[in-house]
């Protein structure tokens, strides 16, 4: 290295020729797509013009004495929806987690404890929802299945991986005191993953009642049916009165789940 | 309860003693940590065991309680041949045995006195744990053993919050929590300053001669070693190259546990 020839040959950034040509490919696919699927800039101007009469129509928001009763019960229903769903997703996300934790339980069921939760994951709230209102009807029920299943996947996972990453020395020097499994777990691993998973949970719940919302439009119950009809009948102003007490709503939630975060930290 | 008082009457020697037999592990097939160690160990003093890193000092005092599984040989405790114990008998033969971490291995988030508590998982039932509520004769002794390790004002404070000596002395306080028949120790000073080293050694030396029980200490530190050991063990490469008391431990012995020559001098 020590002749000029070969220092000058040296470079510091080299081309990159895989990741370029991955790029020029990817670009050249996104119009591709935007052909196929006839996304037209013509179309596109089209839909502003609907979009502003779409949303001239919603003002102002409908505050009638009737439809502020629907709001309230909606609302109220898709409230408990997503506090029932959270609360017995974080019960059960619990055991779950833990027996998908690797270094906690034994392979095959660390593995079949994963595969729930990959299946849980798989779908969409709203997917699950469809199936869970084929299954059991229109309603709240079927709405809080859908969370509920979702919630679980979330957290379980959440949970497993924190487990995974939790300092092994400390669970070691609890289980050289003989201690028993569950003494092991509550007393080694929970203090450990606790914090993780209040926030866990704290988002899950802000997570809910947005999706609570969500899975009512497929038929499962709370403001989103409330909402869905409300669009069926074309009733813009309500939709607008609804959309609004939606936005507080969430924002209520995450509100709460920052502070409750804050609290365990 | 007075925390010097032994668990049995100091007699019964034979009972008491530590048995190893032909001690093998291979964490890799073929390629032993420990080969084919014999020892064994009276029924009270302190056995330091000295020699260089990877030479299967910890892994030796690990197979002890089972934090590591042996490959072959024998391991008899208390009329238990702790390589065959599985399930409840294994954890009831880890309650007998205290052990002292290089890292103090105490559970962060839990606070000082908890961590002492956890010496008594091996005892109580699961919901005791779960609720924090640890018999009242538990939960006096653990004030008692803080006390004894001078840190009797931190038994609320987290233990995240203490310095390394503290933490070790927490670490103390728990292994003796058990009210334990031998005490293990891997590399308890390592971490600490040449002060801190000193008085966690004499604080381990005092507390089981005071209860008439056996320690086992790994330690780097060969003045430590003839300081507070009664007996001397030096290994090298899975082996015990030396076996003796403090004072015959020679210069020859340093280079054949150790190798080299230079750093005697």
């Amino acid at each position: 290295m020590t002749e000029p020839s070969a220092a000058a040959r040296r470079v510091a950034f080299p081309p990159n020729w895989p990741a370029r040509i991955a790029l020029a490919a990817l670009a050249l696919y996104v119009v591709y797509a935007c052909s196929v699927l006839d996304m037209t800039w013509a179309r596109f101007v089209a839909g502003f013009g609907h979009g502003a009469r779409f949303i001239s129509r919603m003002f102002p928001p409908n505050f009638a004495h009737d439809k502020l009763e629907l709001l309230y019960s909606g609302m109220l229903e898709s409230l408990q929806i997503a506090i029932i769903a959270t609360v017995v997703g974080v019960l059960l996300s619990l055991p779950l987690g833990l027996m998908a934790a690797r270094n906690l339980s034994p392979l095959p069921l660390a593995w079949a404890a994963r595969a729930m939760i990959a299946l849980f994951r798989t779908f969409h709230p709203v997917i699950i929802a469809i199936l869970f209102v084929k299954a059991v009807g229109f309603g709240a029920l079927a709405g809080m299945l859908a969370l509920i299943v979702a919630s679980l996947g979330f957290l379980s996972k959440l949970v497993a991986e924190a487990v995974e990453e939790m300092s092994m020395p400390q669970v070691e020097a609890v289980r050289a005191t003989g201690a028993p499994f569950l003494s092991l777990v509550i007393m080694g691993v929970l203090p450990q993953v606790m914090p993780r998973f209040i926030g866990f949970s704290a988002y899950q719940l802000d997570s809910n009642l947005r999706n609570s919302a969500l899975v009512g439009l497929v038929g499962g119950g709370g403001i989103g049916a409330t909402l869905f009809t409300a669009f069926q009948r074309f009733d813009y102003d309500f939709v607008l009165t609804i959309v609004l007490a939606i936005i507080a709503i969430v924002m209520v939630g995450e509100i709460l789940s920052g502070w409750m975060r804050r609290l365990f930290q | 309860m007075d925390v010097s008082t032994p668990l049995k009457p100091a007699a019964d020697d034979v009972d008491r003693a530590l048995v190893i037999r032909n001690l093998r592990k291979e964490y890799r097939r073929g390629q032993p940590v420990l080969k084919d160690v014999s020892l064994t160990v009276e029924g009270r003093g302190m056995t330091a065991i000295i020699g260089p890193s990877g030479t299967g000092k910890s892994t030796l005092v690990r197979c002890i309680n089972r934090l590591v599984d042996p490959t072959a040989g024998e391991i008899h405790f208390r009329g238990h041949d702790m390589v065959r114990l599985g399930g409840r008998e294994l954890r009831l033969a880890r309650r007998r045995m205290g052990m002292v971490f290089q890292e103090y291995n105490l559970v962060e988030r839990l606070s000082v006195i908890e961590n002492v508590l956890c010496g008594r998982l091996g005892y109580v039932a699961v919901w005791r744990a779960w609720l924090r509520k640890f018999p009242a004769r538990d939960v006096d002794r653990a004030f008692h053993l803080l006390d004894a390790v001078g840190l009797g004002d931190f038994a609320t404070q987290r233990a995240d919050q203490l310095s390394g000596g503290q933490r070790q002395r927490v670490g103390i306080a728990r292994a003796l929590m058990q009210e334990p028949e031998l005490v293990l120790a891997d590399e308890p000073t390592s971490s600490l300053d040449p002060k801190t080293s000193v008085e966690i050694m004499e604080l381990i030396a005092r507390r089981t001669g005071e209860r008439g029980i056996p320690a086992i200490v790994n330690i780097h530190n060969v003045d430590l070693a003839r300081r507070f050991a009664d007996r001397i063990i030096g290994m090298s490469k899975g082996e015990i190259v030396f076996d003796g008391p403090p004072q015959a431990l020679q210069n020859e012995h340093l280079l054949q546990i150790y190798g080299g020559e230079g750093w005697l001098q």
